[in-house]
Formats: C-alpha cells, structure tokens, sequence
C-alpha cells in the first residue's frame, strides 16, 4: 500500500463529498461523519506504525519523478500531528450533536469541517511549497464556512476580518513562493532545502524566512500578527472555536517548524534569534490577555497564544531536548486545548453566559465538571504527571542547555501565569455562591460530557504514557534536527 | 423593470446554443491544447447567466431543473474516484493511464483517464458558479 500516507486525507474528502448528497437528513450525517473520521484514525494509526518501522513514508503524485511531481512526505512528525488532528475532529463531532443545532448541521456543517480536516491534514503531510499554500485554502475556505454558520451579528462582523486578514496573509504568501522560485527554481520542500544549503542561505533567503514567518505567524497568531484571533475565534460557537482553537493555530506553528528546520538552518544567528524573540513576546502578550479578561472564551484564547509561544520558543533552539519538548508540547497543547473549548463549551451552556462574574458555586450542582476542569487546567498549566508537564520539562532543559536563561525563565513563569488564570476560571465558576441556573436539559449535558471526558482522559493518558510515547516524539524530533533524512527520503531515486 | 426584451430573448436562446457547443469543443481540446474542464465549465457557465440575464431566475430553474449542490458533488466524486482509481493498482495517487483505440466515426483516437477527471471538474464549476449565481441572485 504506496497510497496509505494519503488515506487520513482522502477518506475525509471522500466523505464529505458524500455528505453533499445527504443535506436534509441530519442523522444520516452524523453517522457517515463518526464512520469516516474513525476510519480515518484506523489509517494515520497505522501511518504512524509504518513510518515507525520503515522510516519517512514519501509519495509522489501522478508517478512523475521526485522534485518536478508533487510529493507528499509523511515523517513521524507530520503523522503524528494528522492521527492527533483526526482524534479531536472525531471527538467535537461528537460533542456538536447535541451542542450545535440542527440548523447549522443542515447547512454544511460536517462537511465543511471534514473539508477543513482534509485542507489540515493536507498541510501537515505535503512535501511541495505551493500545494501547501492550497492545502491552506482548503482549510481556509471551509473555516470561512464555519466561522459564518448561523449568521449571528457578531459572527457576521468577525467573518469579514477573518477573511481579510486570511486574503491578505495568502497573498503574502503566493508573492514570497515566488520570489523563493525565483531564486531557488523548485518547489519540492526537499529540493529547496538542499539547494538553500547549496548556495549557502545568502541575505535575500533570510528575507524570504522572515516573510514567511509572517505568513504562518499570521495563521498561528505570535506576537505582532495575533491582533485578529482573539476576536474572530470567540465568534462562533464553542465546537467551531474548540476546532479553530486546537488545530488551525497548529498548522501554522508547523509549517514555522517546518521550515525553519529544513530550508533557513544556515543562519540561525538571525533567523532563529528572531523566531526566539518573537515567540518569547507572544507569551508576555498571551499573559497579559489570559488574566486581563472575564470572559471565559477570551481567557482560553490567550492560553493558546502562551502556548505557541513556548512551542517557538522549543524549535527556536534547535538542540535535541528543546525540539523534542517542542513536538511534545504540541500535540499534548492540541488536545488540552480540544478538551478545554469543550469544558467551557458546557460551562456556558449550564450557566448561559461566558461571564467569570456572572458565575458562581458550579460546584453543588456540576461536580463532574468542576473535576473534569481541574484536571484539564492542572494538565494544561504542566503538573505532573499530566501532559503538560514533559514537554515544559524538555523545553526548559533545551533552553539551559542553549544558555538562553532569560527566555527560559520567562517560560517558566509563564507556566504560573498560565495556572493563574485557569485557576481563576476555576476559583469564580465553582466555587462561592450558587447563582440561580436556568433549568437546562440534563440529557444534553450528559451528552456533551461524553466526548469531553474522553478527550480530557486521552490527555491524562498522553502525560501518564509519557514513556511508550517518547520514541515517537523523539524520532519526530530527530528527523527535524537532521534535515538531511527528510531530503534523502525524498529524494532517493 | 424589462418589458421589451424581444431581441435579447430571441438571441440568447441561439447564442446559448453557441457558447455551449463551444465549451465542450473547448473541454475536449484541453488535453493538448489550451482548454480543459475549468474553462468549459466557466464558458457553460457564462451561457447559463446569459439566459439568467435575457430571462429570470425562475424561468431558468423551471429550465435547468438540476439541484447544482448535488452537481458539485457528483463532479468531486467523478474526479475523486479517477484519482484514487490509481490505488487499486498500487501506484501513486493520480496516476492516469491512457491507450489509442480505433473507434467508428473518430478513427484512431486516444483515450485517456484525465477525460473523466476534467469532466468532474467541469461539473464542479459549473455547480459551484450557478449555486453562487442563484443564492446571490435569489434574495432581492
């Protein structure tokens, strides 16, 4: 099976292809969505076995050869980062059942989100510049969907900078393509990073690493270019915010990784110090919004800012114990980040408002989910044994090593500050004074619990199983360390 | 608001005819030469809007009685399936074959998997163009 590397692509679009067809039957919908995306987590998890066992999977679209065709790359990072996307899509499916209404469901959700899937996952496996840029369209076209669904007043507003501001980076992002075509003369990721080493990066290739930074800065949200997400993603609703939140973030903190680990690698004295920089003031930013706000979706968001941050601030460092911490860090942010947009998502629809102030004494009524929080902020702030905390550990122990104290500290306090303000979440939601509730039904919280406990348990499990999945982390590391088996892979004949 | 449209309604039943004989002279041509499905489907396209334009929506839906969102999909799926045809034979995704067969009427003529791959892309187009046209089109 050469094709396997492309399955956890093609069965979302195939499905929601399907889906087009079924837009008034709402059950048959759900259905086809849980089978697809299951069958889809069958495939990235077998990926994930074959690229253990025999290395970087490659694949070059229509049998052309290597640096002409367009060739899809699956190294444990890449597959790693599309089993994770797979398993939150599945489980805010889930959890849109009974939260997003049936108004939405019938007007493209399923399919908009199975089309994002294959735009994301898209991305995160594709070895050719360009056909990343329409990987990102993909999933930017059908996150325009989504962030609009429902026609809401504030969604509508939102809409309009998402989109423009999305317009507007895209552009970028075609113009710097090109000016990198034109001085390197391919688009095969592999071809461009051998021939970058070739000419040994002069000044115009940094210019085009910090235009790119823009780009996918834009799309990730770091420090200067984050101005848009706080808005436009507390716009819709809490599965489209969960979605947005855990995974459209992360495809521009990859396509970063990406390429500052395989073409600007020549340099790092300018463009790593920069990334470094940058990562370090997205972090004070993501802590200044985290505890500035009341509202509980504002505080969230910023959190995936910190986060980002010190996941830079991991592949800006660029020795082992800092990358390592760095692919960590991220798929555990992916899904505390997924569990957390849930949680909250019931917390507003309990107490019908997102308002810290206008919340209280959860607790008496809602136990479960005053547990379920605490558990999912311990894991998010790096307590050990949860998730967090590893990859923190990792990212600290890279930055010593790299002599970066300063940074370092700063990653470590903003672990405080990332505890701070969920514990605030905590402190006024459930505890004090029970405010009066509106009789919700209790068959809807159950089922929006369900998905929420299993991913908040998956989370658990990521930080527990930390030694059976360290090999992997550690083999996603090693080939971003060491471009040069990423460029062979592709390569070779 | 248009009441004396005779000319322009007389015309555009002929032209449509045109424009759409000539989309799928220009579809076929695109295998080795400029054309293909996306153009075809917009030239398609183009006739449709004409009739939109001499006629109204309504007259047109009553026409074209198609539901353009299930012609997308069966566009993608067209195009879809040629592309993963390649895995049931175990080569690269999008791998296309092709063979020269002696057909009655065309003579000697090259067959090729590509074809089928444009014509969902065709479908795609035009399915995509039209549902734009009609939501926009529809709420006055």
């Amino acid at each position: 099976m050469i094709n396997l590397l492309l399955f956890p692509i093609i069965i979302p679009f195939f499905f929601a292809i399907v889906l087009l067809f079924f837009k008034e039957q709402v059950r048959i919908q759900r259905i086809l969505t849980v089978i697809g995306l299951s069958a889809s987590i069958v495939a990235a998890f077998s990926l994930i076995m074959k690229v253990k066992q025999d290395g970087i999977q490659t694949l070059t679209l229509g049998s052309w050869p290597a640096p002409f065709g367009i060739t899809m790359v699956s190294d444990m990072f890449s597959a790693l980062l599309v089993t994770s996307t797979l398993v939150i899509t599945l489980f805010v499916a889930i959890y849109s059942f009974s939260s997003i209404g049936e108004e939405r469901e019938r007007f493209f959700y399923y399919p908009a989100i199975l089309f994002m899937i294959t735009g994301v996952n898209g991305a995160f496996t594709t070895g050719d510049i360009f056909n990343m840029f329409v990987f990102f369209e993909v999933l930017l076209i059908a996150s325009y969907l989504l962030i609009v669904l429902g026609g809401e007043k504030r969604q509508l507003r939102e809409s309009i900078k998402y989109i423009l501001v999305n317009v507007i980076s895209s552009a970028f992002f075609v113009i710097t393509i090109a000016y990198l075509y034109s001085i390197v003369g391919t688009l095969n990721m592999a071809d461009i990073g051998q021939k970058i080493a070739d000419i040994g990066q002069p000044g115009i290739v940094s210019v085009i690493g910090v235009l790119l930074l823009l780009v996918f800065g834009i799309k990730a949200g770091i420090f200067p270019l984050y101005f848009w997400m706080p808005g436009s993603y507390a716009a819709p609703p809490v599965p489209i915010l969960a979605l947005f939140g855990a995974l459209l973030t992360k495809v521009g903190v990859y396509a970063i990784t990406r390429t500052y680990t395989l073409f600007f690698v020549n340099d790092l004295a300018f463009t790593h110090t920069i990334l470094m920089v940058l990562a370090l003031l997205t972090i004070v930013a993501g802590c200044i919004g985290a505890l500035a706000y009341f509202d509980l979706k504002q505080i969230i968001i910023y959190n995936i800012l910190i986060a980002i941050g010190v996941i830079l601030f991991g592949v800006s460092l660029m020795n082992e114990a800092g990358m390592q911490g760095a692919v960590f860090y991220l798929i555990h942010d992916m899904l505390i980040k997924g569990a957390l947009f849930l949680i909250i998502g019931i917390m507003i629809h309990v107490t019908g408002t997102s308002n810290l102030r206008e919340m209280g004494g959860l607790i008496k009524t809602h136990a479960p989910l005053g547990w379920l929080f605490l558990i999912a902020a311990f894991g998010l702030a790096g307590i050990p044994p949860l998730s967090g905390f590893v990859g923190k550990l990792l990212i600290v122990q890279g930055g010593f090593e790299h002599g970066q104290l300063f940074g370092t500290i700063v990653i470590l306090l903003s672990s405080l500050i990332v505890l701070l303000s969920v514990i605030r979440i905590f402190i006024y939601a459930f505890w004090g004074e029970p405010v009066a509730l509106q009789p919700t039904n209790r068959k809807t919280y159950k089922h929006m619990m369900f998905p929420t406990v299993i991913l908040v348990a998956l989370s658990v499990l990521y930080g527990v199983g930390t030694e059976w999945i360290f090999p992997y982390v550690s083999d996603a590391a090693h080939v971003l360390l060491d471009p040069s088996s990423y460029i062979n892979a592709v390569l070779k004949e | 608001m248009k009441k004396n449209n005779v000319i322009l309604q007389t015309t555009a039943k002929v032209t449509f005819f045109i424009i759409s004989l000539f989309s799928i002279h220009i579809f076929f041509a695109g295998h080795f030469a400029p054309g293909g499905g996306f153009v075809g489907g917009l030239l398609t396209t183009g006739a449709i809007v004409l009739l939109l334009l001499a006629f109204d929506l309504e007259t047109v839906q009553a026409t074209l009685p198609f539901n353009f969102t299930i012609v997308i999909g069966i566009g993608l799926l067209l195009s879809l399936g040629t592309a993963a045809g390649a895995i049931l034979f175990n080569v690269p995704f999008f791998t296309h074959a092709f063979a020269h067969f002696d057909l009655p009427l065309f003579g000697d003529t090259e067959l090729h998997t590509a074809m089928i791959f444009d014509s969902g892309v065709y479908l795609v187009v035009v399915g995509a163009a039209i549902t734009i046209i009609q939501s926009i089109g529809g709420d006055e």
